[in-house]
């Protein structure tokens, strides 16, 4: 998978909630819709149970961008889940906004379990996005910078000694 | 018997904690007692050729204040690791980067070119920068190369004890120095290397204002409020309070003074991010149920990013800013 012009395959990681989105994800499957393979659905019983920490978490692993999917707002089978989720990510976004990640990159969609059409095409258009932005590569330069700085440690090490 | 040996320096900080070791009071002299003190330049006259000539491992405690962002700092963290049985990242620059670390959300380019030519006081008509090496008639001048990004002492050498604060409190710092001296004396023993010397729960934990569940409509800077409710939860008053996601053990000092907590403890026991809390944590006193309402209420909490991290940046799990596009440009040690 080359990272480089139009031959970039994003990694997208996907957390659905299991009530609507999971499903939704299970329509398109069951419908035959075509979308992108890039998303990695990861499956939580609700997006407010959706922890900040994990966004970064696949940011820094390697993930490209990723996609929270939840029910509609009022249509929550823990009633105020989804609100919790707008809050948090509205201001996570914000966060990473400083920190240098495109908005584009973490996006908060809602499809019911009846929507498997619109379900396949948010993931169409996260990963056009993402691909358009181009790799996050977040691992890479975390290793890179601290491989330079293992380096200069010794460097330094000899130095002294 | 001879008696230990204990190690103060000072990296990228502010002085502060050198003062903090000071603050244990009479305590001091019962470490002076306890302890030999072989190196700490802020009080004492002592070289880094006095340091240089100790055999390694010789000195038994350092407690290494500060964060390191040039390469003198980087080769203290080495030669004082070196020569010392326990090291103590002390303080919370070289826990977790605190205020120096900031600068890791810009680069170092950004910043000598902002301080140097860009900011309104600046007055350089010669277009000075500091360089790493100059000519002069006399011969070669240095400076210690200055890194683009910020790092905690654990980022550099290895670290037996974390002890957080900005500064640390005086009794964590007892705490630690007397325990240290009665393991080496043999009649105790020292917590697992890796610990944080403090305690695992929450400033909300001691703090004492009263907490409901009251949502709130926009943010406050503390001078844009008349009054401030002394026995209510300065969150809920709508004053940025980082309380939720930071250690005690200072005694909720801040908010006790109608001062938000600013988190300089850290994240607590068991927490990856301090910011993913915090996020968490305000996001949930927020009064809005939709994108519009959240970002309205949001615009009135500049600089997010700036409040979370104010301490932690260097230990933020995405710990560097300009990905890839810095290091590039830089083209030396991110």
């Amino acid at each position: 998978m080359s990272e480089n012009g139009k031959d970039f395959d994003p990694v997208l990681v996907g957390f659905l909630c299991n009530w609507c989105s999971y499903r939704a994800a299970d329509l398109a499957g069951m419908s035959r819709l075509g979308y992108p393979p890039n998303l990695r659905d990861i499956r939580i019983m609700c997006t407010g149970r959706m922890d900040p920490a994990w966004v970064l978490h696949a940011l820094r692993n390697g993930a490209d961008g990723v996609l929270i999917l939840g029910c509609h707002p009022g249509e929550c089978h823990y009633v105020e889940g989804n609100y919790k989720a707008i809050r948090r990510i509205n201001l996570l976004k914000r966060t990473l906004k400083q920190l240098g990640v495109e908005d584009e990159r973490v996006q908060l969609h809602w499809a019911s379990a009846s929507e498997g059409v619109q379900f396949a095409e948010i993931v169409q258009r996260a990963t056009d996005q993402v691909r358009a932005l181009g790799p996050l590569n977040w691992k890479r330069n975390l290793q890179d910078s601290s491989d330079l700085a293992a380096a200069a440690g010794a460097h330094l090490a000899h130095e002294g000694a | 018997m001879s008696k230990p040996k204990l190690a103060l320096y000072w990296a990228s900080s502010c002085g502060g904690c050198e003062i903090a070791v000071l603050a244990v009071h009479e305590e001091i002299l019962n470490v002076a007692e306890a302890f030999d003190i072989v190196f700490w330049p802020c009080v004492m006259d002592f070289k880094v050729k006095d340091v240089e000539a100790l055999a390694d491992g010789e000195i038994d405690v350092c407690l290494f204040n500060g964060a390191i962002r040039n390469d003198e700092n980087a080769h203290m963290a080495h030669l004082l690791r070196r020569k010392s049985k326990i090291m103590v990242a002390y303080g919370s620059c070289s826990s977790e980067g605190c205020i120096p670390a900031l600068a890791n959300f810009t680069s170092r380019d950004h910043m000598m070119q902002y301080i140097y030519h860009d900011s309104p006081s600046a007055d350089n008509p010669y277009n000075f920068e500091p360089m790493p090496t100059w000519e002069v008639p006399e011969g070669e001048l240095t400076l210690p190369k200055f890194w683009n990004t910020v790092k905690s002492l654990d980022q550099v050498v290895k670290v037996e004890y974390y002890l957080p604060g900005c500064p640390p409190e005086a009794k964590w710092t007892a705490t630690l120095v007397t325990a240290a001296a009665a393991a080496l004396a043999g009649k105790g023993e020292l917590p697992p290397p890796g610990s944080v010397i403090g305690n695992t729960d929450t400033v909300c934990d001691e703090c004492p204002r009263e907490r409901n569940q009251k949502k709130i409509k926009r943010f406050y800077r503390p001078y844009e409020l008349k009054e401030v409710d002394p026995n209510l939860c300065l969150l809920e008053q709508g004053l940025f309070c980082a309380g939720v996601a930071t250690r005690s053990g200072c005694g909720a000092l801040c908010p006790q003074v109608n001062m938000g907590c600013r988190g300089c403890y850290g994240p607590n026991e068991g927490v990856d991010d301090i910011g993913a809390r915090l996020i968490s944590g305000i996001a949930s006193v927020l009064d809005a149920d939709t994108d519009e309402e959240v970002n309205a209420i949001l615009d009135t909490l500049p600089d997010p990013a700036g409040y979370f991290y104010r301490f932690s940046m260097s230990h933020s799990m995405l710990h560097r800013t300009d990905i890839g596009h810095t290091l590039q440009r830089s083209g030396d040690q991110g």
